[in-house]
């Protein structure tokens, strides 16, 4: 197996993954994540994946891939099952975001999610000047055949983690062309121009960072 | 508990006679047993490289190479030789026929050494557990602790399972495919069919056949038949047969084998009654029925791999209708429950239960890559071949 130049978002997400950890990756695709934890990070990995395409690539490239449902299946792993769980770009094509949010918290202590940001400026203005649903390159669905059915805002997953009762441990940001955010500025400046959010959450005793 | 010669290929076969007693799940003994096996390729110094193959209900240890009844290729020659994804230039392969089989291990049809008649009934029901602790006699025999996979398909794949949570320290990973943790009712309703075309047929003779010299083979035939029609898919029926006529212009209007469908059952039929023994498939078939993974372990599936440290490729497909690929995922599931390492690929094909058998290129694939990643870990170097090509 090659390593091809792994993405920026996979990047940031293997850097906040310690090394030998046991780690469950929920929609994790044809696991080019997975590979490259497993390759940097050794740590001890499964996939979950929808498609059964991306579950034959993964289980092909050797990698504990099975064919499953977040929304469905997530309730068969047992308490911190894992040291840390990934969901990556997956949440908005969940039935039940709120749910699967709450297993996650459930099977692991520390959980990485990103989340296409709907309220990136350009699915601002997309709605607001030509009034019609969003297709940027990030989101590249029409509203009729897209798999994202629950959309969110970096902002309405800040809200949903503080209800949930978890904390936010770190965070990072991209922007449309897959370039990580260094600005130090508020919530609603990354709400407005990033791309992608990127979370560590985790549901121990919340460290306030307010 | 080993010898240097043991580690001989037996591509042909070999019989390990186990002469001290063996009880069975029944409760039953057995006194004395013989397990017929075959190895191909060469067991390395370490001994980590080899592979169990676990036949299903009618397949027997011959894996490879020309069957000494029929005459035909091994039954898994599609996934196992040189360079197959089995491959016997880099792993040593071990099957052996089943405890209660007809192909050389002790089952109904072998001679009871206390009466010096032939067993038919009066041998004791085994159990799935029951040949896989005779397979279990085997390695030891090999001087085999640890397989680095365990493999099969149906019964096979039942068989995997069974090793797995038996004996979870000699298993390195498992590879059940198209197989179940429990039989299903349908199934153990199919099966009983089967059983009672055989006892239907005059000539069982209650069991005792050998002793009034007839065999049951109408009985056997038909048996095979209804089984061999939930091997396949309705889909594969059709693109195979339709409804075509078989050596004729139009129907006759009678009970001749005027489609093609029935003259490829009855000659299924016909063939397989040379090669199998009539008690054997009732004493089969009851092993599959009675086999409950969870059952034994308190109700509880995840139970069952609590000590199982076992990497696990879970195989389905698409079509195959006697072990659904929800059976799979129930196997998969129990696997989440109990934190083991799993893969699990459903493969699309419309050959129905037999897929596992054929050539499917994306079994294929996936066998390869997981037992080279397995293989990887466990450190079991690569044989180079020069001059072979991989696909």
């Amino acid at each position: 197996m090659t390593m091809q130049e792994a993405r920026v978002d996979h990047t940031i997400i293997k850097d906040f993954v310690p090394e030998g950890a046991r780690v469950l990756d929920v929609g994790c695709g044809d696991g080019s994540l997975l590979a490259l934890l497993e390759q940097t990070r050794s740590v001890d990995g499964r996939g979950l994946e929808l498609s059964q395409q991306g579950v034959n690539t993964a289980v092909a490239r050797g990698l504990s891939v099975i064919q499953g449902d977040a929304d469905t299946d997530l309730v068969t792993y047992p308490d911190k099952a894992f040291d840390v769980v990934i969901l990556s770009e997956t949440l908005q094509a969940t039935q039940a975001p709120k749910t699967v949010m709450e297993q996650l918290l459930r099977i692991s202590d520390k959980v990485i999610v990103t989340i296409p940001n709907f309220g990136n400026w350009r699915a601002r203005l997309h709605l607001l000047l030509r009034g019609e649903m969003p297709v940027t390159k990030s989101l590249p669905y029409s509203w009729y055949d897209t798999p994202n059915v629950h959309f969110c805002t970096l902002r309405d997953f800040l809200s949903l983690a503080r209800e949930l009762g978890a904390s936010i441990e770190a965070s990072a940001a991209l922007d449309a062309h897959g370039d990580q955010l260094t600005w130090n500025v508020p919530w609603s400046v990354w709400n407005l121009v990033a791309a992608q959010g990127i979370f560590v959450l985790t549901s121990q005793s919340p460290k306030d960072t307010a | 508990m080993s010898t240097q010669s043991a580690i001989q290929a037996q591509p042909d076969g070999a019989i390990l006679s186990i002469a001290e007693p063996m009880v069975l799940a029944s409760g039953d003994r057995l006194d004395q047993c013989d397990v017929a096996y075959t190895t191909h390729g060469t067991l390395n110094a370490d001994r980590s490289n080899a592979i169990l193959i676990c036949h299903a209900l009618t397949g027997d240890q011959h894996v490879i190479g020309t069957h000494p009844v029929t005459g035909k290729a091994g039954w898994w020659e599609t996934l196992a030789g040189p360079g197959k994804p089995l491959d016997t230039d880099r792993y040593f392969l071990v099957c052996a026929n089943v405890l209660g089989g007809c192909m050389g291990s002790t089952g109904p049809s072998s001679t009871n050494p206390a009466t010096n008649e032939t067993y038919g009934l009066s041998f004791p029901l085994v159990t799935i557990a029951d040949m896989v602790d005779a397979q279990a006699h085997l390695l030891d025999h090999l001087g085999i602790d640890r397989l680095l996979a365990v493999i099969g398909g149906s019964m096979g794949g039942m068989q995997v399972l069974q090793w797995a949570a038996r004996y979870p320290d000699r298993v390195a990973s498992a590879i059940p495919i198209a197989a179940a943790a429990r039989h299903s009712s349908q199934n153990i309703a199919f099966h009983e069919v089967g059983r009672q075309a055989v006892m239907a047929d005059p000539n069982w003779q209650g069991g005792q056949y050998d002793k009034a010299g007839t065999r049951p083979t109408k009985g056997l035939a038909v048996a095979r038949m209804g089984a061999h029609i939930t091997y396949m898919s309705d889909n594969a029926l059709h693109r195979k047969f339709g409804r075509n006529l078989q050596d004729r212009q139009a129907i006759s209007f009678g009970f001749d084998a005027d489609f093609q469908i029935e003259s490829y059952l009855r000659h299924q039929g016909m063939t397989f009654v040379d090669r199998f023994d009539a008690n054997a498939y009732l004493y089969l078939t009851r092993a599959m029925d009675y086999f409950d993974l969870a059952l034994d372990h308190g109700g509880v599936l995840a139970s069952a791999f609590e000590n199982t440290t076992a990497r696990f490729c879970v195989i389905s497909f698409t079509s195959d209708w006697l072990f659904p690929t929800s059976e799979s995922r129930a196997i998969v599931h129990a696997l989440n429950a109990s934190t083991a390492k799993v893969s699990f690929v459903e493969i699309e094909t419309d050959r129905g239960h037999d897929a596992f058998l054929l050539e499917e290129p994306e079994l294929f694939t996936t066998v390869r890559a997981f037992l080279t990643s397995v293989a990887e870990k466990e450190g079991v170097q690569e044989e180079s071949r020069p001059g072979e090509v991989t696909p």
